[in-house]
């Protein structure tokens, strides 16, 4: 395939005009198959590219189209990849750390924003869009005091569209969920699922941990709260169906670990997990390099390495190829298996962020509480 | 056999209203909603858009009062309900590696007369594998009437001869969609395939599907899997000839030519209806014309409209 940008390389002395005319027009970064060009315009006097595809040097260098103000960079990005990044620009003694002036899209996560390139193929999901026709569910916020964390708890509960008192509902507890909410579109998507019929009405409780790093890595406190306490102020207060096929646990990397050790501390209790880009550090010999914080997670999944057990019917796995825990998400998923749970694990070229998250929910949802999409035609 | 009338799907085009006019049905109509379960009565957008002389027949409701006075009668019916999930359950997994069979030869290159035999064999596998699942199907229900005798019980024997007396002063039943089996069973069991009879039947959706010879159930993009159609059971057979697929642009890739006519072999001599937003159907003496929008499924993968009324 022809590389676009060669035609400008191949000019004897390119200008700014030439540059012009190259950009005019141009989604950037300029996608053709797998080969990608990220470009930067302005004065530089170094371009890097700082994104977060494990397995990459993690800043590459741009080359500066000579005579130009700007620079390049072409990158191999397999077909359906996504790929947040920001560009480092050095210029004297100032380095500066931007999103793409030239690309508009952008992902949003708690620490702000990043540029993103969408491979060829990727397709942003359209579920995850508000769609006009899905009836809305409703969120409202409920104080849960937890004896376990010393504190009340403001937890924030979806209800799904056409909620009725007389219905049982399966409950879905997600951590980090406001974030979910903001960075993942979860409410847009659990609307849509609902309203689509592949997805089945769900009670969705949203925590959000004020010390996430140190209760969610395997501090019991936590799992009873999210084990006990919170279960039981739910069920006092909505209709949830019994059982532990009605009980889930959700997260995403620290949330992941924080489900997983609710679910081995209560096993059968929550049939159900959705873990994402599980933060499950191990170590096979000596200690782990990942720092303090992983220390008790470490601890946790070398103990259940060494004797896993049952902790559920079903769980939904998902890690992206481009993170870093892509090696401990594939060594947990036979040991799941191992135990005879129903594991679902899918893979996805993205990294450690929330819309591969959100791209993920789709399968996920689906496969813990499937809708009754076969027999629903309205 | 009453005079049919099939529909697209009415929630975001609501055309029953123009239909019922327009075929001159100008008395009182009683409608079935028991497809939304325990929304059944929140019809209001359906009474209101057919000028407020709409009358619900309450079917799901009616069902769930019988099964709290007949407690044996719920029984058994729970009981059958759980075998023919379990039937579903076992011709899902032969009809998964059948369908899968199928993919597998169409995607083969070689030699063409070997793979065009092959072919024709794997689907006439599915067709019989279809035919099987009917029957077995039909025996449950058969078994359940003999051992049970429903319209015998006096609770339900009451409860029929109430919905026909509220069908007594109706000319015409509108059938809304929602959950296909749900509906189905209430129509069965309130004897509505009988009562029906020389009166005019409007059908949407589920509703549609639930009066054809055989309910198909579909989606050709589920979140989960590749998307087998299957069959169900057969329905009231007041459709003869007619397999509809509702809500077709949303549930059905129609632009994949391979899996259009499959369906469309598949289910042959009966004829694959997409039914779109606004199309409409009707079964006039022994053919059926169509609205603008019903197309029918051709055996190439193509589209076809139904003729115009």
């Amino acid at each position: 395939m022809t590389i676009a940008i060669r035609r400008l390389l191949e000019l004897e002395e390119p200008d700014d005009a030439a540059v012009d005319e190259f950009l005019a027009g141009r989604e950037v970064p300029i996608v053709e198959g797998r080969n990608v060009t990220f470009v930067y315009r302005g004065e530089a006097d170094a371009v890097y590219l700082q994104h977060w595809i494990f397995g990459l040097p993690s800043a590459q260098p741009f080359l500066r189209v000579e005579g130009t103000d700007l620079w390049y960079l072409i990158q191999d990005i397999p077909l359906r990849s996504r790929v947040e990044y920001k560009l480092e620009v050095q210029r004297g003694d100032t380095n500066r750390l931007i999103r793409d002036p030239l690309n508009p899209s952008l992902a949003h996560d708690p620490f702000g924003a990043n540029s993103v390139c969408h491979g060829a193929e990727y397709r942003a999901p359209e579920w995850a869009e508000r769609d006009p026709q899905a009836r809305q569910g409703k969120v409202e916020s409920i104080r849960v005091p937890s004896a376990a964390l010393g504190r009340d708890e403001e937890v924030l509960v979806y209800l799904p569209a056409r909620f009725r008192t007389r219905r049982r509902y399966p409950l879905l507890i997600v951590h980090d969920g406001r974030d979910y909410l903001r960075f993942s579109s979860l409410q847009t998507v659990l609307d849509n699922l609902i309203f689509r019929d592949e997805v089945a009405p769900l009670v969705v409780a949203l925590t959000q941990s004020r010390d996430r790093l140190r209760e969610y890595a395997t501090d019991p406190r936590h799992s009873q709260f999210v084990g006990e306490e919170l279960p039981a102020v739910l069920e006092a207060r909505y209709p949830l169906g019994r059982g532990p096929e009605n009980r889930a646990l959700a997260g995403a990397s620290f949330g992941a670990v924080a489900s997983f050790a609710a679910a081995l501390r209560y096993p059968e209790r929550f049939g159900r997990l959705l873990l994402q880009s599980g933060s499950f550090a191990f170590t096979d010999i000596g200690p782990s390099r990942r720092g303090p914080l992983f220390e008790p997670i470490v601890e946790m999944v070398n103990d259940y390495r060494e004797s896993p057990v049952r902790v559920a019917e079903r769980v939904f796995v998902s890690c992206g190829v481009y993170e870093s825990l892509i090696y401990e998400n594939r060594s947990l998923v036979p040991l799941l298996q191992k135990t005879g749970m129903d594991v679902r694990y899918v893979e996805a070229h993205d990294g450690h962020n929330w819309e591969n998250w959100r791209d993920r929910l789709r399968e996920g949802l689906s496969f813990l509480f499937p809708g009754p999409l076969w027999m629903i035609y309205e | 056999m009453p005079r049919v009338v099939l529909l697209g799907p009415q929630r975001f085009t609501p055309t029953l209203g123009e239909v019922v006019d327009r075929l001159g049905v100008g008395g009182k109509l009683a409608s079935v909603t028991a497809g939304w379960q325990e929304r059944e009565t929140e019809d209001l957008d359906l009474h209101e858009h057919l000028g407020e002389r709409t009358v619900n027949l309450r079917l799901y409701a009616r069902g769930e009062e019988l099964f709290e006075r007949d407690a044996e009668l719920a029984s058994g019916y729970r009981e059958r309900q759980e075998l023919l999930r379990a039937l579903q359950e076992t011709y899902r997994v032969r009809l998964a590696h059948a369908q899968a069979a199928l993919r597998e030869l169409a995607q083969r290159t070689g030699n063409l007369e070997a793979l065009d035999a092959a072919r024709d064999s794997a689907l006439a596998a599915i067709r019989a594998l279809d035919r099987e699942h009917l029957e077995r199907v039909a025996s449950v229900h058969a078994e359940f009437e003999r051992r049970w005798r429903p319209g015998e019980r006096p609770a339900l024997a009451r409860s029929r001869r109430q919905v026909a007396q509220v069908l007594d002063g109706v000319e015409a039943i509108a059938i809304a969609g929602g959950h296909v089996a749900v509906l189905l069973n209430r129509l069965r069991l309130f004897g509505l395939d009988r009562a029906l009879a020389g009166r005019t039947v409007f059908a949407w959706s589920a509703g549609a599907m639930a009066i054809a010879e055989r309910v198909v159930l579909f989606h050709h993009s589920p979140p989960q899997g590749y998307g087998n159609t299957e069959v169900l059971e057969n329905g009231l057979g007041l459709a003869p000839g007619i397999v509809p697929f509702p809500h077709a642009e949303r549930r059905l890739d129609l632009g994949d030519r391979r899996r259009i006519g499959l369906l469309a072999r598949r289910f042959a001599p009966a004829t694959c209806v997409a039914m779109t937003d606004g199309a409409w159907l009707v079964r006039d003496g022994e053919r059926w014309v169509g609205g603008p929008g019903m197309r029918r499924l051709l055996p190439d993968g193509g589209l076809t409209p139904m003729e115009l009324a």
